[in-house]
């Protein structure tokens, strides 16, 4: 009786929530139309070894959607996922170079400067109360005029180290991609992160109501940090492997998969404001999104015609389940 | 009742949310030069009957007329047309707007399709003249206004349209008692220049002072209208909420002797100029309460004790010792063992998309997780506990907190709460906008809490659970403790004075220059 | 006198942004090989224009506390699409102008759109539809290039010098502020999209034209992207469908709102500040070549004085007493 006079009307989609998030399960039935779809151009998507490799370039994009999905939970976003992972792996596979301890030590130093770089963010962000949007975009910059100084404006010399390739391209166990291991490994940490620790209940919290999360006692400043750190250390990480991968780093190399990023993170049904979303969601967002990149990659669509779909296939999913409420009279 | 004819009328109207019937037949009177006061408890359906007014929602049934003939309004603009101007317990201002331009922001004068700033500055000082705000620069950036000056504003603003009718719901409650003076005078003025006005306020005595006619509503009716002054506080407080008045509240115990230092103590506590020099103890097994008019710094006083604030002068004492509060995480800790049920449990209590359970145990999290991972199952249990405790009424724990109905969701913040065990318990008007029935429950549990050992501060804007609860109470005045009630010194009249800066006996205590006439 | 504490309050942030730019203008000036000539100023406002058009165009939206992060795109699109349109006569050339510039509004009217009747978040939605748009621009003009009968005379008159001094794009730009910017910053539905991002419910409850102002915005963000999009290629006599130059001006773009003293959050600041953040931070990019630091620097440099700058809103903190003040 006291609310204010607008009652405020739930999008369809959020009234029914029952036990699974429906926005997954709507990111798991895109995922088959595209093998569907897909199946109809060529017999070949449906194929162990391609859908193996799908599973494998999705894991470089899945390691990265990962820490982007921790600071979209707090409600906040990392716009420097681009040269924390060019960082990645320009710093490891520089350290490679450094002496007998090299090898040893360049998959940690490059995750290690990932850390570093999202140390500074979530400092700006928490403490200094800047919006997110343009710390990590300064920093984003900061970042690349760093590595352009490091390699001295080149393309980067230094290979990476034999374990970067190891993990990158081997495939040890029953023939699974390593990478899609580590994948996996990270996964099922950021899930256990999430749903079955004490900083992931204060994410979702913080994400759906900062204020109530303080006065409840807990102290959202520090959450934020380490949630920004953690983004930071997983881009340079999977910088690593994508450097592992072409066996050394590239100038621009994190630039194509910001959006992608955000993208599937979103389309895997968390809210971009905040405090709504699963990790189940984020992996069903990067299968997606990497499915639809080489879908239409493989039906030797142009370019033009990629970029279109690709914005297209986003926005009609987003209408179908990611609408905000409206403000009614 | 014989006067003018009548300028609105309400008939008959109802109006329903879901299964919860606000306004059941509800009947209204309104008549031009007169001051119409309606009364109620929160639920009441004071409320809705506003809205409906104020063309904000559509009645599901009943008629209104205005001069005699019939209207119904689909929309705020309509009712505006109409020359209903209503202003809402939540204000309708932009904060980065100037006064004049929040005053006007609806069909602003215009030149060339520009809009005419020369000529909408002249209206808005119009407009805050006739408001009795001159104090007002109307360039003045809304966001750097206090909220009583905020009130006046949006009191401008509704001025502005040059209304017939002019609605106010609880327009006062964040005014300092210099501006209630002001505002009351306004009224007075603009009935006399022949506004109709209804007057919607909870404070008997501004009530007492300005109406000439008034209506009570309960259980969304109309259960009496009458002329001011021609009943009694009594029958007044009985028509709003019923036989179980007397009933309403546990009984208190005779006080404890004291051994040891208070469980809580203040020594002169200032903070910028909110806070002025309070001193103030609370001891185990007490109930302590905080009176006086909104604003006088008593969720301030809340805060610091929560460690929300920084800039704090004075001492704080807990069982004797010395301690600095830096923050909630720390209040809450074991060593202090604090709790804070905030004021506004929407935006500060819960976090209305989580699940009910999830609510619950988020206080007390570090106590079922162990190296920062939860024990799902010890969780579950301390969780159906608090449920049981408190009766808190959900069909699944699962369920999000916001589908739960007022009550019970301050019951969920109390629950949360409950959980960390807390030895000093604060709330900061636990009991607004919530039913008679959880009311109730509230007041026997914080009196089981406090015969637990506990030590309760408690701010209500409410006199009688302050009368009903508490075994002392201090009533804030402007940021300093007016005066200290105990036992049976607490009754309304020695609230009302105190909270007004009055002598007990009824003159003003010291002649403040505003009160000056 | 009052008032004029008053007018110094309301433009604050544009005045800094004034500031900055006339310090970086000053030093980037006085340090040039070539010193104060019309051709230094020429030459830098060219380039500082571009990145002023897109910078207001993104104003517009954030005003509202929404972003459009596909304004570098619909700059990349309106390049080629006037690449190939403005060409030929002068009667052909007109009517490609006009048809360009359409283009970029209806880019930012379906964003509009999309934000208003689809409820999606600006931020997503910008970023799908910016690569709809690119993909668009890629389609037009898969290489780089121009119309053969491309109206090059059309474009040096705004890309060259008045009356020998003042360089035309400038007085382009003051034009477009002149009739886009001050009309709409003193226009009702203006303010009412300055409402809607201080607190849209209550602009709501005032009964302000909240739609209407979202769409507007929006579509002047398009049309103003496209006019930048349109001087690229004035400037170039061609157009590129670059993804990466896409990229590179949305993010300056927010770069240059904030320099420009406009506020992410929405409600407060102007596009005249954001036109002086801009032209700052153009300046601070040449300020290097100036002074001979290798152009290795430069990046570094200009993303050390974004982040500097971004931090002194943090001084704003330095007041505060109440922590819950802090968290939203």
């Amino acid at each position: 009786m006291t609310d204010s006079g607008i009652p405020i009307r739930e999008g369809v989609w959020a009234r029914w929530r029952g036990r699974v998030d429906p926005a997954t399960l709507a990111a798991f039935a895109c995922i088959l139309v595209l093998l569907f779809a897909g199946s109809l151009y060529s017999q070949s998507f449906l194929s162990p070894e391609y859908l193996l490799q799908q599973l494998k370039v999705a894991s470089f994009l899945g390691i990265i959607a990962t820490g982007m999905m921790i600071v979209i939970l707090l409600g906040q976003i990392d716009l420097s996922a681009p040269w924390a992972i060019a960082m990645g792996g320009m710093m490891s596979a520089s350290a490679t170079a450094w002496g007998p301890a090299g090898p040893w030590i360049a998959i940690p130093f490059g995750v290690g400067c990932g850390a570093a770089l999202g140390l500074v963010n979530g400092f700006g962000v928490a403490y200094l109360r800047i919006p997110s949007m343009i710390v990590t975009l300064a920093v984003n910059a900061v970042a690349q005029g760093l590595m352009v100084v490091h390699t001295g404006g080149f393309s980067p010399q230094d290979s990476a180290s034999p374990a970067m390739r190891f993990i990158a391209t081997g495939d040890v166990v029953f023939g699974l991609p390593n990478a899609l291991i580590v994948w996996g490994v990270i996964g099922g940490g950021a899930t256990l992160l999430l749903s079955r620790t004490t900083f992931g209940r204060a994410v979702y919290a913080i994400g759906n109501r900062e204020r109530a999360a303080y006065l409840s006692g807990i102290d959202p400043q520090r959450v934020v940090l380490i949630a920004f750190a953690l983004s930071g250390a997983l881009s340079a990480f999977a910088g690593v492997l994508l450097a592992g991968y072409a066996s050394k780093a590239a100038q621009a190399m994190g630039d194509p998969y910001l959006l992608p990023a955000i993208a599937a993170v979103v389309l895997g049904g968390a809210s971009i404001l905040g405090g709504r979303g699963n990790y189940l969601g984020t992996v069903a967002g990067v299968i997606l999104v990497t499915l639809l990149q080489s879908i239409l990659s493989v039906m030797q669509i142009p370019e033009a015609g990629r970029q279109i779909a690709y914005g297209s296939v986003i926005i009609v999913m987003l209408l179908f389940y990611g609408r905000g409420a409206a403000i009614r009279g | 009742m014989d006067g003018p004819a009548p300028l609105f009328r309400m008939e008959g109207v109802s109006k329903s949310y879901g299964g919860v019937r606000a306004l059941d037949q509800a009947d209204l009177t309104i008549s031009a030069g007169r001051v119409h006061a309606i009364l109620g408890e929160n639920g009441a359906g004071k409320s809705t009957l506003i809205k409906v007014m104020a063309g904000v929602v559509a009645p599901d049934g009943g008629r209104m007329t205005m001069e005699g003939r019939d209207v119904a309004f689909a929309t705020p603009a309509a009712a505006q047309a109409a020359g209903i101007a209503c202003i809402f317990q939540e204000l309708s201002l932009v904060p980065e707007l100037s006064v004049a331009d929040n005053i006007l922001i609806n069909r602003p004068p215009k030149r060339f399709g520009l809009i005419d700033r020369r000529r909408q500055r002249q209206m808005a000082e119009a407009a805050l003249a006739r408001a009795g705000a001159t104090d007002i620069h109307p360039r003045t950036p809304v966001k750097d206004l206090p909220l009583s000056r905020r009130q006046m504003v949006e009191i401008a603003k509704a001025l502005a349209r040059d209304p017939r009718i002019l609605i106010l719901d609880e327009a006062t409650s964040a005014l300092t008692a210099a501006d209630v003076e002001r505002v009351l005078t306004l009224l007075r003025r603009l009935r006399d220049e022949g506004l109709a006005l209804a007057y919607i306020s909870h404070r008997m005595h501004e009530i007492a002072e300005i109406s000439d006619d008034c209506t009570i509503f309960r259980n969304g009716r109309n259960v009496a209208t009458y002329l001011a002054g021609t009943k009694s506080h009594d029958e007044v407080v009985e028509l709003m909420i019923g036989r179980e008045y007397r009933h309403v509240f546990p009984p208190k115990p005779a006080p404890r002797r004291q051994g040891g230092p208070p469980r809580l103590e203040l020594r002169g506590l200032s903070w910028t100029n909110r806070l002025k020099d309070i001193s103030l103890t609370a001891s185990a097994g007490e109930i302590v309460g905080l009176g006086g008019l909104d604003g006088q710094g008593q969720r301030e006083l809340l805060l610091a004790l929560f460690g929300a604030l920084t800039g704090l002068t004075g001492e704080i004492r807990i069982e004797g010792t010395p301690v600095g509060i830096g923050s909630p995480r720390q209040a809450k800790g074991k060593r202090l063992g604090m709790a804070l049920i905030p004021e506004d449990r929407k935006t500060e209590g819960l976090m209305l998309p989580m699940s009910v359970g999830q609510n619950l145990s988020f206080a007390a999290l570090d106590d079922h997780a162990r190296f920062g991972i939860i024990d799902r199952s010890g969780e579950a249990r301390a969780i159906k506990e608090a449920i049981d405790a408190l009766s808190i009424k959900v069909a699944k724990v699962a369920m999000p907190v916001a589908s739960l109905s007022g009550g019970n969701q301050q019951k969920v913040v109390i629950g949360k709460w409950l959980m960390t065990a807390p030895r000093i318990i604060l709330l900061n008007d636990p009991t607004r906008g919530i039913d008679v029935g959880t009311k109730q429950e509230i007041y026997g549990l914080l009196r089981r809490l406090a015969d637990a050992d506990a030590a309760i501060v408690f701010y209500s804007t409410d006199y009688a659970e302050l009368i009903g609860c508490c075994d002392r109470v201090l009533v804030l005045y402007d940021g300093r403790v007016k005066r200290t009630l105990v036992g049976d010194e607490i009754t309304e009249k020695a609230l009302i004075a105190s909270a007004l800066n009055l002598d007990f006996g009824g003159a003003p205590a010291e002649r403040a220059p505003e009160r000056a006439s | 006198m009052r008032e004029w504490r008053f007018w110094l309050a309301e433009n604050r942030s544009t005045l800094a942004a004034f500031a900055i730019f006339i310090a970086m203008f000053w030093i980037y000036v006085g340090n040039h090989p070539a010193g104060f000539t019309a051709n230094v100023v020429q030459t830098a406002a060219n380039k500082g224009v571009l990145l002023a058009l897109v910078a207001m165009a993104q104003t517009m939206v954030v005003i509202t506390a929404g972003i459009d992060l596909s304004v570098g795109m619909t700059f990349v699109l309106c390049n080629c699409l006037a690449s190939q349109l403005l060409a030929g006569d002068a009667w052909r050339t007109g009517v490609g102008l006009v048809l360009v510039l359409a283009a970029g509004a209806a880019c930012g009217a379906v964003n509009g759109l999309l934000v208003i009747f689809g409820r999606l978040q600006p931020i997503v939605a910008t970023i799908a539809s910016g690569a709809i748009y690119f993909g668009l621009a890629l389609w037009l003009r898969p290489d780089p290039g121009g119309a053969s009968d491309f109206n090059s005379d059309f474009a040096d008159l705004f890309t060259g010098k008045l009356w020998g001094k003042i360089p035309a794009s400038l007085v382009t730009l003051a034009a477009v502020a002149l009739v886009v910017w001050f009309p709409f910053s003193r226009s009702a539905i203006g303010r009412t999209a300055y409402a809607v991002g201080s607190s849209e419910l209550s602009a709501y409850m005032s009964g302000a034209p909240v739609r209407a102002a979202k769409f507007l915005v929006y579509t002047l963000a398009g049309l103003l992207a496209g006019l930048g999009g349109v001087f690229l290629t004035f400037l170039t006599y061609s157009g590129e469908a670059s993804a990466a130059n896409g990229g590179t001006y949305t993010l300056y773009s927010i770069a240059a709102v904030v320099l420009g003293g406009v506020s992410l959050f929405g409600g407060s600041g102007s596009a005249i500040g954001a036109i002086f953040g801009a032209l700052a931070f153009r300046a601070i990019g040449d300020l290097l070549f100036v002074f001979d630091i290798e152009p290795l620097w430069q990046p570094l440099f200009q993303g050390m004085v974004l982040l500097a700058s971004v931090s002194i809103g943090a001084t704003r903190l330095i007041g505060v007493r109440n922590r819950l003040d802090l968290f939203g």
